[in-house]
């Protein structure tokens, strides 16, 4: 049994962790705010890139002429990950969550005989994945995240190495790993594929329902707007992800600080019970030594 | 009431505009075009230049674009652009410095992707400059 002053000190103890859990909780909140509101105002962005570069993608078909960026190299037997983790810990499942996803695929890529190569942005995941795939990382990144929240500019750092890599034919396929961010409570491991552009089908069906079969004109070439537009697109979503990711990381933590602050809470409340239990315990021995004393004489 | 076509001007990070206009000058790639209500569905690349937007006959606003790209159908226009300022925010002494340190990347640089990436910054402060004098 637990002296009283043990006691005394480890609710106090319980007591500084709860504090500090809901001060990042707070912090968590606020940060989530700014970002989700990110991460929302460049969807319209992204989204009619995606359009713009469906209906392009239609008009080229797989032409001979189209670029490698849409058309691939016409292998798959280099990979390249691109993973998006957190700098910091304490999110909850969030860092492991899309670690675990990457390490799979990893795993199952290799199994097939393919080789893999990892790109991490953010040290978690780095961290993480460096113990067993420390030879397949070629690039890292950390610090995205800056006092104002993500920079377009970052996204084009990692854009630019990703298309330098298959510009010098290092790999064949792309795939990004990120948390897509549902709610604060919520965040779903997404792998998307990114390099060669894969266009998605709720456009087809969108482009289907408004049939705009209106022929478009372009200007220069198709050829030459691709050109332009696909590696543009590869930093566009970079970007997005990279917001997702960081939204998601927030809302995890949030949750996560939320559920530990509770658990002191409670922990408190018990370690008090107990607390007052031994205190009453120990009054009552001393009178029954006092009482019995007294009988004695 | 006059006709519109609906501007939509985004950038990476946010939806800045959306809303009728009666004309719009683009700088595209290939020249400068207008669009007006019912223009003939087309995509054009952009160069960095200055949107002008015309209401009552007369320019009403005008932005800055670093590049991008547009879309142009019967009844929206949108561009999609890298980087987007009112003229009237741009500064001349920025714009400079921005011109000189492209210059001095240019020279630097050494790759081919350097190069290219240094000679655009280096359109892109002209252009600038070229918005602010005129």
């Amino acid at each position: 049994m637990a002296s009283l002053k043990d006691l005394r000190s480890r609710i106090a103890s319980v007591k500084s962790t709860k504090k500090i859990t809901s001060a990042m909780k707070m912090v968590a909140a606020s940060k989530l705010r700014r970002a989700q509101d990110a991460a929302e105002a460049a969807r319209p962005y992204a989204e009619r890139m995606g359009t713009m570069l469906g209906r392009l993608a239609t008009a080229v078909g797989s032409n001979e002429g189209a670029p490698k960026l849409l058309a691939g190299t016409g292998k798959d037997d280099v990979h390249l990950l691109v993973v998006f983790t957190a700098d910091r810990g304490l999110c909850g499942g969030f860092n492991a969550s899309i670690v675990k996803a990457a390490r799979l695929k990893t795993k199952a890529l290799l199994a097939e005989g393919k080789t893999v190569k990892l790109i991490c942005v953010g040290r978690k995941g780095s961290d993480a994945l460096k113990r067993e795939f420390g030879d397949n990382i070629v690039a890292r990144y950390t610090g995205i995240e800056g006092k104002k929240g993500i920079d377009f500019s970052s996204a084009t750092d990692v854009a630019d190495k990703v298309l330098a890599l298959y510009e010098e034919g290092e790999f064949d396929v792309c795939t990004i790993f990120y948390n897509k961010f549902v709610s604060a409570i919520s965040q779903v491991a997404t792998a998307q594929q990114l390099i060669p552009f894969a266009g998605e089908e709720v456009e087809e069906q969108e482009e289907a329902e408004t049939g705009s079969s209106a022929v478009y004109e372009y200007e220069p070439s198709e050829e030459a707007i691709l050109a332009d537009l696909l590696p543009r697109n590869v930093g566009v979503q970079i970007f997005g992800a990279m917001l997702e990711s960081s939204a998601s990381e927030h809302g995890a933590r949030m949750s996560a600080m939320d559920n530990a602050t509770r658990n002191a809470g409670d922990m408190i409340d018990r370690l008090s019970i107990q607390y007052n239990r031994s205190r009453q315990a120990q009054i009552t021995n001393e009178l029954i030594e006092i009482i019995s004393g007294a009988e004695a004489l | 009431m006059t006709d519109t076509t609906v501007l939509e001007l985004v950038s990476p990070s946010a939806l800045l505009k959306s809303e009728p206009v009666e004309m719009v000058v683009v700088p595209g790639t290939d020249g400068n075009f207008g669009v007006l209500p019912k223009h003939s569905p087309m995509i054009s690349t952009i160069r960095p230049g200055v949107i002008d937007i015309y209401a009552g006959g007369k320019v009403s606003e005008r932005i800055f674009v670093a590049g991008g790209v547009a879309e142009v159908n019967p009844e929206r226009c949108t561009i999609l652009a890298e980087e987007a300022v009112p003229v009237a925010d741009l500064k001349a002494d920025e714009a400079q410095a921005r011109l000189e340190a492209a210059e001095a990347a240019l020279k630097a640089a050494e790759t081919a992707h350097d190069k290219a990436n240094a000679e655009r910054s280096l359109d892109i402060a002209r252009a600038q400059i070229t918005a602010l004098t005129n």
